[in-house]
């Protein structure tokens, strides 16, 4: 299987050929997201000493993330304030929305990458007045595979779902659904034009996402947003487990 | 979709880990990858003959080790193998959503010269 040092490996010619150039095999333990773990839990530490609220919010592209981040800010108006990184593979668009809503919002244009990095996000934050916010809400690249390995250093990992999308989303993605903390139904307003089996849909979802809060929502009608506006303002309430 | 990020940082990883302890070259790496890491074997064996060209790993091989998906049932305070997150404990038939083994992606040992 693997050479070892009483076997010269072929390379061997090339190193010398002083006792240097047999070859070894060193058994190491290091894992592979270790760097932006790592980089995560200083996002974490920093975004609680500023007393922030991290939401990741992630689901397929088309399900509603900016329009629910917009009624979130709208929900809490008065009571909390929100700012807002926004990952895309190109364009500034939903930045550009958000900030004509009056929404602090950073782009970060990922470039051919599918999901943002803890890197990144720690990039993008130090462009917004963190000390101004209590809520920092990042959109996470519209992508339901590739997200769902990248801890950004958030307190809550939402998944959205769209009532457009079918029943069978979480079954399809299971991961990312699986590790979601929150997830919500959006595009509510439209269940019955889109012939949408509510009860099928969240028995999916409550396979997959055992643990997660279900939320259902109509951003564009303001349904269910006052439920979930108390929601975020009763977690950033509770006291943080390392606190 | 990621895989290649993962088999660069992987790269650069065995290239440290040789570098430290005074070896010029990387010969070959072993993985250990969870089935339910999200990361497909064999999309991380095509990106890591192109990430290592040009590198002191050119030519390396790269053998992954599989590691199989296992849950732990708290009501029978024991672990099944699981084959996605949709599995109910075989004895008492309850979904578990602890999983406990599947999700690694980790270098475990270089080779070098």
């Amino acid at each position: 299987m693997v050479h070892g040092p009483e076997h010269p490996h072929v390379h061997s010619s090339e190193a010398g050929t002083g006792p240097g150039s047999h070859s070894q095999v060193v058994p190491v333990q290091r894992a592979l997201l270790e760097k932006n773990q790592r980089l995560a839990e200083r996002n974490r530490g920093f975004f609680r000493a500023k007393n922030l609220l991290v939401l990741n919010i992630m689901s397929a592209p088309g399900s509603g993330k900016t329009t629910f981040i917009e009624a979130t800010a709208q929900a809490l108006a008065g009571r909390a304030r929100l700012g807002v990184i926004v990952g895309d593979l190109a364009t500034d668009n939903d930045a550009a929305r958000l900030r004509a809503a009056g929404i602090p919002a950073i782009q970060v244009s990922t470039g051919t990458v599918c999901h943002l990095d803890a890197a990144m996000v720690s990039r993008a934050a130090q462009q917004l007045d963190l000390d101004s916010l209590d809520l920092l809400c990042i959109e996470n690249v519209g992508n339901l595979v590739c997200p769902a390995d990248f801890d950004l250093g958030e307190d809550l990992r939402v998944v959205l779902m769209s009532v457009t999308e079918g029943e069978d989303k979480p079954l399809k993605y299971p991961p990312l659904f699986h590790s979601a903390h929150v997830a919500v139904l959006t595009k509510c307003d439209l269940a019955a034009a889109a012939g949408f089996n509510r009860d099928l849909a969240l028995a999916n979802l409550r396979r997959i996402s055992h643990h997660a809060r279900i939320f259902e929502v109509s951003a564009r009608t303001g349904d269910g947003m006052a439920a979930w506006a108390e929601y975020l303002l009763r977690v950033r309430q509770a006291p943080k487990p390392d606190d | 979709m990621h895989e290649l990020g993962i088999i660069q940082e992987a790269v650069r990883m065995a290239l440290d880990t040789a570098k430290a302890r005074g070896a010029s070259r990387v010969l070959g790496l072993r993985l250990r990858v969870g089935t339910m890491s999200g990361v497909v074997p064999e999309a991380l064996q095509f990106a890591f003959e192109v990430v290592c060209r040009g590198t002191p790993a050119e030519g390396a091989w790269l053998q992954i080790e599989s590691v199989p998906a296992a849950c732990w049932c708290s009501s029978c305070a024991a672990e099944f193998e699981c084959q996605d997150f949709l599995n109910e404990c075989p004895r008492c038939h309850q979904p578990s959503g602890q999983l406990i083994r599947g999700r690694e992606l980790d270098l475990t040992a270089v080779e070098m010269a």
